[in-house]
């Protein structure tokens, strides 16, 4: 069975990049998929993919990640403007990241518009962004 | 924002007292995406002698190696430089995957633990950098979130970057795919292996590193 666990933005954004990180890894580590609201910083990916190789071990193999943000593709400058705005007041919380363990999902294949985790097991499961 | 602002005013400084031939070219990208490859070329090309090992199993390079004094001559132009290969970036590493290519567990996991920390590094330094070339393997999806990531955090820090398309000598390569995945980066097709179209990479040099 494969646990899928919504994270809205609320529940991360009052935290540090270190506490969502922590947040992040520890869910993924009880082989969850996290569907967090939004996405995180640049840096705070780097430092997520950084933290995954401190702590591989024999049962922990790492993870897979991806984020979808379809509508960041087609804006004009004054939609970027706004959103560049939105973002920098309320947080990123466009389009979704998703982040599974290793052990769980084999890859994650990924357009502008949709992912697809390809399981272990061999079932695909699809999460189709909006246009 | 205070860490980024740090870095910045760095980076400012060090810019100030760095003398020509400090600057560092960075060669990033997934593992086996044929960054050493790239920088073997490049080095036999201007300095006669290669500077990495290659393998077909991913993570050769779990160090990050550096090569001074890189000194390139085009249309009477030079630029200097201290090139750097770094281990690929990878957000999984599986000891079992090497013991699949063929490796003895033992190796196996010491390929594999050494590989984290050459990821680790490889992060570390891209602060370090001040252009960087991004190598992909165009016979690959170039989606995937390591490359985003990479470019991003490169973007974020203002390094100036040459998207590399490696591999464009496989059948299933496709340049057109890592452009539109990439519209806003200059993007260069070359197959470091055989030595296709390097020579437009190295013009290409000469606008990446100022």
């Amino acid at each position: 069975m494969v646990t899928l666990q919504f994270l809205p933005y609320s529940q991360v954004e009052n935290m540090t990049g270190v506490g969502r990180i922590r947040k992040l890894l520890n869910l993924v580590k009880e082989d969850k998929i996290v569907l967090l609201q939004g996405r995180l910083h640049e840096d705070e990916e780097a430092e997520l993919i950084k933290a995954t190789m401190e702590e591989i071990n024999k049962n922990f193999r790492g993870i897979e990640l991806a984020v979808v943000n379809p509508s960041a593709t087609d804006l004009t400058y004054m939609q970027k403007f706004r959103q560049g705005f939105t973002n920098f007041v309320l947080g990123d919380r466009q389009g979704i990241t998703v982040i599974g363990p290793a052990s769980v999902v084999k890859s994650i294949k990924r357009d502008p518009n949709k992912i697809e985790l390809l399981m272990k097991n061999g079932k695909v499961k699809r999460k189709n962004g909006r246009k | 924002m205070i860490v980024k602002f740090k870095n910045w005013i760095n980076k400012i400084i060090s810019n100030i007292f760095k003398k020509r031939g400090d600057v560092k070219l960075g060669l990033y990208g997934p593992p086996n995406s044929g960054k050493s490859t790239l920088a073997n070329r490049i080095t036999s090309d201007w300095l006669g002698e290669e500077m990495s090992v290659v393998s077909a199993i991913a993570h050769e390079t779990r160090e990050i190696q550096m090569k001074e004094h890189v000194k390139i001559v085009k249309d009477g132009k030079e630029l200097l430089f201290n090139l750097v290969d770094t281990p690929g970036i990878a957000t999984r590493i599986d000891y079992e995957d090497f013991i699949k290519k063929g490796m003895s567990k033992s190796k196996a996991k010491k390929r594999a633990r050494e590989a984290t920390k050459g990821v680790i590094e490889s992060i570390r330094w891209l602060d370090e950098m001040d252009a960087v070339l991004v190598v992909l393997d165009s016979s690959e999806d170039p989606y995937s979130q390591v490359n985003i990531t990479i470019i991003g955090n490169l973007a974020a820090r203002n390094i100036p970057v040459l998207i590399v398309a490696n591999k464009i000598d496989l059948k299933k390569a496709s340049m057109k795919r890592i452009e539109a995945a990439f519209p806003q980066y200059p993007i260069v097709g070359v197959s470091a292996k055989h030595g296709k179209n390097v020579d437009e990479l190295y013009k290409m040099l000469f606008k990446v590193i100022k």
